[in-house]
C-alpha cells in the first residue's frame, strides 16, 4: 500500500473545520454528498452508521468525532468519501471536499518530530501547496486500528 | 502442455470418485461376495488412474495400478476378500485422499509415501498367489493390464451370460425389424423394449439404447436379453405390437456372437453392472429403477461456479428491493394501476427466487456420506458395535450450509458414539440390543431443514452435569437449584464443558458443544437436546433454508427502524405497563402462566432521547431454543421480506447486530441478532 502512495502523488484534499487533509487518490472510490445515516447501535461513537450506497450497506466514520472536534451539523457543504481498503469499504464524513492536488513527494513534511497528539500515528505528513497545509492521513492505520477498537 | 485448467475438474472428479470408492468399500466389507461392488471400484480405481495419469500425478497412477491388480485377482477368485483385504484397501483410499488433498493444497501430490501400502498390496497378491494354481482362471484370459477395461468388458459380458445358465436363465438374441411405413421408429422401439424390460433384462443393445430413443438406427436392431419365460412366450409378447416386420428370437447358445466393444464408456459400464445387479438379485426391481433414476439425474447436473450463483442472487435481491419500493407508491390514484404490475413482479421475483435458490441446493448427502466410513473407524477403534442410520440423505439445503455442517455434525456423531453409547458389556447388562444405534435423520420441516443426531445410548446424566457445572464456576449451587432439567442439559453447551471422566482422543476436550452451537448460530440455526436416561439423546438442529433472503418483521423503537427474523419470533402481544415486575433488578412478566423476560429494545439499542411514556406495550417474544423473551417496541410495521446485507469485514460482531437490510425507500434498516439479547 505505502508503494503505492509512493508512486501516486495525488491526493484527495478535504476539509475539516479550517484545515485540509488529503487521502491518497488511490484509496478513494467515490464522493458522495451526504445521504440517510441509519445509526448503528452498541459501535464506537465515531461510527456515524450506516449508509445504503447503490444496494450496498456501507459504514461511516465521522472523521470529526474521530478526531475529537465535537459535533457539528450537516451542511450542503458535507460529504463522504468512499474508500476501499484491504477490501474493506467505508465511508469518511467530512466537511466538505472539492479537489484533487499533486503534492510531489519533496514537498511532505514528515511529522513525527512536529506533532505531539494521539492522532500522531494517523498522519503521514504535510503537504504543502500555494501556502496552504495539508494534513495527509494514514488511511489504513486509522481503520485498521479503528477495527481492533471495535 | 498446461494441465493447470484442468486441474480444477481434476479435483472435482477425483473428489467425486474417492467418494463413490468409499461408500462402495463401505458395501463391500458388509457383502464381501457381491461382485458388482467389486467392478464398481475397479472401474473408479481405474478412472483415477487414468485421469491422474494424465494430469501427471504418478503417485496415484501407481498406486490405482497396484489396487487394480489386487481387485483383479480378487474378482478372478485368486484372492478371497478379507478383513485383511478390505482394511488394506480402505488405507488405500485414505493414501489416495491425502494425495488429493495434497494436489489442492500445493498444486502437487506432494512425496511418494504409499510404498509401504504398494507392499502390502504385493504381499496380499503373492499371499494368494499360491491359491492360484488350485483355482485356475475359467473363462478368460487376464491379458496384461495395460488394457484393463477390455478386460473388463469381457467379463461382464461372459460374467452375466454365465451366471444367468447357471440359474436357468434363459439367454436370447432378438432381432427386431420395424415396419418400413413405421413414422416414430424411436418410440415403437421404445414400446419394444418396455414390452422386453416386463419379462426379462435387457443386456446388451446394437445400436445402443441411447442411440435407439435418438433414432439413430434403421429399421433393424439386436437385443440381448436374460429372462424366465420361453422364447415361445417373448414371441408372442413382441408379435403382439404392431408395425413392427419381424421377430427373431434366437436361443443365446445358438448365436454366433463375438464379443466386440469398441466404445466402452463408463456409461456402458454403468449399465452393464446395473444388469449384473438386477441378475444378482431379480426380486429387487425397485432397486434398479432407483438406480437407474439416480444414474440419469447426476447426468443432468451441471457444475456452476458459485460465484456466479451468488451474482444471480443479488440480482434477484435487488429485483426484491425494487418491488417492495414500488409497493410503497402511496399516490391513490396512480396505485391503481399500480397495484396489477406489482403483482405481477412479486409473482416473479418469487419464482425467480425459487429457481435459484433450487440453483444453490444440494443434497445434504454430500456431507452424510462420509459419516458410515467414520463411525466404521470410530466403533472399530472404541470396540463398540453400532449400526448407524441414516435417512433423508435427499434432503436438500443451501450449498453455504453443506461447507459447514460437516464439522459439526462429526462431533455430534462422535460425542454419540465415545459419550452416549455403552460399551457392549454394558448394554448386554441393560438389556438392550448388542449393537448400539446412531439414527441420523434430515428433513424439511416449513421454512427450515432439521437434521438429527439420535442414539440409544446411556443418556444424558442430569446429576453429573450438575455437578460439573458447578465444579467448574458455570453456575452456582442455588442457581442449580433453580433450574429445570432442561435447562441443566442445555449447560453441555456452555464453553469449557465437557462431561467425560478421561479425555479421549475422539472427544472429550471440551472444546466440542459450545463450537457446535456457535457454528449452528452462524448459520442462523440453532441446536437443542432431548435426552431420557438410559433411553438415549437426541440433538435437534434446525437450519432455515435460505441464508440470503428473510421473512422479517419490521419494528420500530423511537423513530428507529429494525427488521427481526421471523424465525426467532414465537408470537407478538401486548402487556400493561404496570404488570411488570422487578426479579433482581430484571424485568419479567406473568404471561400466559409462565414469567417471560421482558428486555426494552430501546435500552438494549441505546436509542437517544427515548421517552419512556407508555402504559401499554407492544411485546415481540422472541425465542432461542427453549427460552423466550419478550422485546419491548414502540410499533409494528409488518411482516417483509428482506435481502440481507452484511455489514463488511470493517464492522464484524456488533453486539445485537446481525446485518443491515435496505428497505423499500432505499433507507437501511438493521438487522437485530436476537439470540444476543438473552
Amino acid at each position: 500500500m505505502d508503494n503505492n502512495n509512493e508512486r501516486t502523488n495525488q491526493y484527495v484534499i478535504f476539509k475539516l473545520e479550517e484545515e485540509y487533509y488529503g487521502v491518497a487518490i488511490n484509496f478513494v472510490e467515490t464522493i458522495e454528498k451526504v445521504l440517510e445515516i441509519t445509526r448503528l447501535p452498541n459501535t464506537p461513537h465515531y461510527i456515524k452508521g450506516v449508509i445504503n450506497l447503490r444496494g450496498e450497506v456501507i459504514p461511516v466514520i465521522d472523521l470529526r468525532t474521530r478526531f475529537k472536534m465535537g459535533e457539528k451539523t450537516l451542511t450542503e457543504e458535507s460529504r463522504i468519501i468512499i474508500l476501499t481498503v484491504e477490501e474493506m469499504t467505508i465511508g469518511l464524513l467530512v466537511d466538505s471536499s472539492s479537489e484533487v492536488l499533486t503534492i510531489e513527494k519533496e514537498n511532505i513534511d514528515n511529522t513525527n518530530s512536529l506533532i505531539n497528539h494521539t492522532e500522531d500515528d494517523y498522519i503521514k505528513g504535510i503537504g504543502k501547496e500555494d501556502d496552504r497545509m495539508i494534513i495527509i492521513l494514514d488511511i489504513l492505520k486509522i481503520l485498521t486500528q479503528d477495527s481492533q477498537e471495535v | 502442455m498446461d494441465m493447470s485448467q484442468y486441474l480444477d475438474i481434476f479435483m472435482e472428479e477425483s473428489k467425486e470418485h474417492l467418494q463413490s470408492m468409499n461408500d462402495i468399500l463401505m458395501q463391500l466389507e458388509n457383502s464381501p461376495k457381491n461382485i458388482n461392488l467389486l467392478n464398481e471400484i475397479f472401474r473408479i480405481a481405474h478412472t483415477l488412474k487414468g485421469m491422474s495419469g494424465t494430469m501427471g500425478f504418478s503417485n496415484i497412477a501407481s498406486l490405482t495400478h497396484e489396487m487394480e491388480n489386487i481387485l483383479d485377482d480378487i474378482r478372478n477368485k485368486n484372492i478371497v476378500i478379507t478383513a485383511k483385504v478390505i482394511d488394506v484397501l480402505f488405507e488405500c483410499f485414505d493414501e489416495l485422499e491425502s494425495y488429493v488433498d495434497q494436489i489442492e493444497k500445493h498444486n502437487n501430490e506432494g512425496a511418494l509415501t504409499s510404498q509401504d501400502l504398494v507392499k502390502k498390496l504385493q504381499a496380499l497378491k503373492h499371499h494368494e498367489d499360491i491359491g492360484e494354481a488350485k483355482q485356475p482362471l475359467k473363462n478368460f484370459e487376464v491379458s496384461d493390464d495395460a488394457q484393463p477395461i477390455d478386460i473388463t468388458i469381457n467379463h461382464y459380458t461372459n460374467d452375466i451370460i454365465k451366471k444367468a445358465i447357471e440359474r436357468d436363465f434363459n439367454v436370447f438374441s432378438i432381432k427386431i425389424t420395424l415396419d418400413k411405413k413405421c413414422m416414430l421408429k424411436s418410440a415403437r422401439a421404445y414400446i419394444v423394449i418396455n414390452t422386453l424390460e416386463k419379462l426379462a433384462e435387457i443386456i446388451q443393445s446394437t445400436p445402443s439404447i441411447e442411440d435407439i430413443e435418438d433414432e439413430k438406427f434403421d429399421l433393424s436392431f439386436e437385443l440381448i436379453i436374460v429372462s424366465k419365460c420361453d422364447e415361445a412366450y417373448i414371441r408372442k409378447e413382441l408379435n403382439g405390437i404392431s408395425e413392427i416386420e419381424s421377430v427373431e428370437v434366437l436361443d443365446f447358445k445358438n448365436t454366433r456372437y463375438s464379443v466386440e466393444f469398441s466404445e466402452e464408456d463408463d456409461k456402458n459400464l454403468e449399465k452393464f453392472e446395473e444388469h449384473q445387479q438386477a441378475l444378482d438379485s431379480p426380486s429387487s426391481e425397485n432397486k434398479k429403477e432407483e438406480a437407474n433414476s439416480r444414474k440419469s439425474k447426476t447426468g443432468k447436473t451441471v457444475r456452476v461456479d458459485i460465484d456466479r450463483l451468488d451474482n444471480l442472487m443479488n440480482l434477484v435481491s435487488e429485483l426484491i428491493i425494487i418491488k417492495t419500493r414500488l409497493e410503497d407508491i402511496d399516490d391513490l390514484e396512480k396505485r391503481q394501476r399500480m397495484n396489477e404490475a406489482t403483482e405481477h413482479l412479486e409473482r416473479i421475483t418469487t419464482s425467480l427466487h425459487d429457481a435459484v435458490m433450487k440453483v444453490r441446493m444440494v443434497p445434504i448427502e454430500r456431507v452424510f456420506n462420509r459419516f458410515p466410513r467414520m463411525v466404521r473407524d470410530l466403533s472399530k477403534e472404541l470396540n463398540k458395535e453400532i449400526s448407524l442410520i441414516m435417512t433423508g440423505a435427499d434432503t436438500e439445503v443451501d450449498r453455504t450450509v453443506i461447507d459447514e455442517i460437516g464439522d459439526p455434525l462429526i462431533h455430534l456423531i462422535r460425542n454419540s458414539i465415545d459419550h452416549g453409547i455403552e460399551d457392549t458389556g454394558t448394554r448386554l447388562r441393560v438389556n438392550k440390543d448388542k449393537q448400539g444405534t446412531v439414527k441420523l435423520s434430515a428433513y424439511p420441516d416449513g421454512n427450515s431443514v432439521v437434521i438429527e443426531v439420535e442414539d440409544d445410548g446411556k443418556g444424558i446424566d442430569i446429576d453429573k452435569v450438575k455437578a460439573k457445572a458447578i465444579d467448574k464456576n458455570i453456575i452456582s449451587l442455588q442457581q442449580c437449584q433453580l433450574m429445570e432439567d432442561n435447562e441443566i442439559i442445555q449447560l453441555l453447551f456452555t464453553p469449557g464443558f465437557s462431561t467425560a471422566d478421561k479425555i479421549s482422543d475422539i472427544s472429550g476436550r471440551g472444546v466440542g458443544l459450545d463450537v457446535v452451537k456457535t457454528k449452528i448460530e452462524a448459520l442462523g440455526g440453532t441446536v437443542e437436546v432431548n435426552s431420557s436416561i438410559n433411553k438415549g439423546s437426541k440433538f435437534v438442529i434446525r437450519l432455515p433454508l435460505t441464508l440470503a433472503i428473510i421473512q422479517a418483521l419490521l419494528v420500530v423503537t423511537g423513530d428507529e427502524k429494525y427488521a427481526i427474523p421471523l424465525n426467532n419470533i414465537k408470537e407478538i402481544s401486548t402487556i400493561e405497563a404496570n404488570s411488570i415486575r422487578k426479579v433482581q433488578g430484571n424485568e419479567v412478566v406473568l404471561f400466559r402462566n409462565t414469567t417471560l423476560p421482558i428486555l426494552r429494545l430501546s435500552k438494549l439499542l441505546n436509542v437517544p432521547n427515548y421517552v419512556e411514556d407508555k402504559l401499554e406495550y407492544t411485546i415481540v417474544i422472541v425465542k432461542k431454543g427453549d427460552r423466550t423473551a419478550g422485546i419491548v417496541v414502540d410499533e409494528l410495521i409488518g411482516q417483509q421480506e428482506i435481502v440481507i446485507k452484511s455489514l463488511g469485514k470493517f464492522l464484524s460482531n456488533i453486539k445485537g447486530i446481525a446485518g443491515a437490510t435496505i428497505l423499500g425507500n432505499g433507507s437501511v434498516a438493521l438487522i437485530l441478532d436476537t439470540n444476543s439479547f438473552f
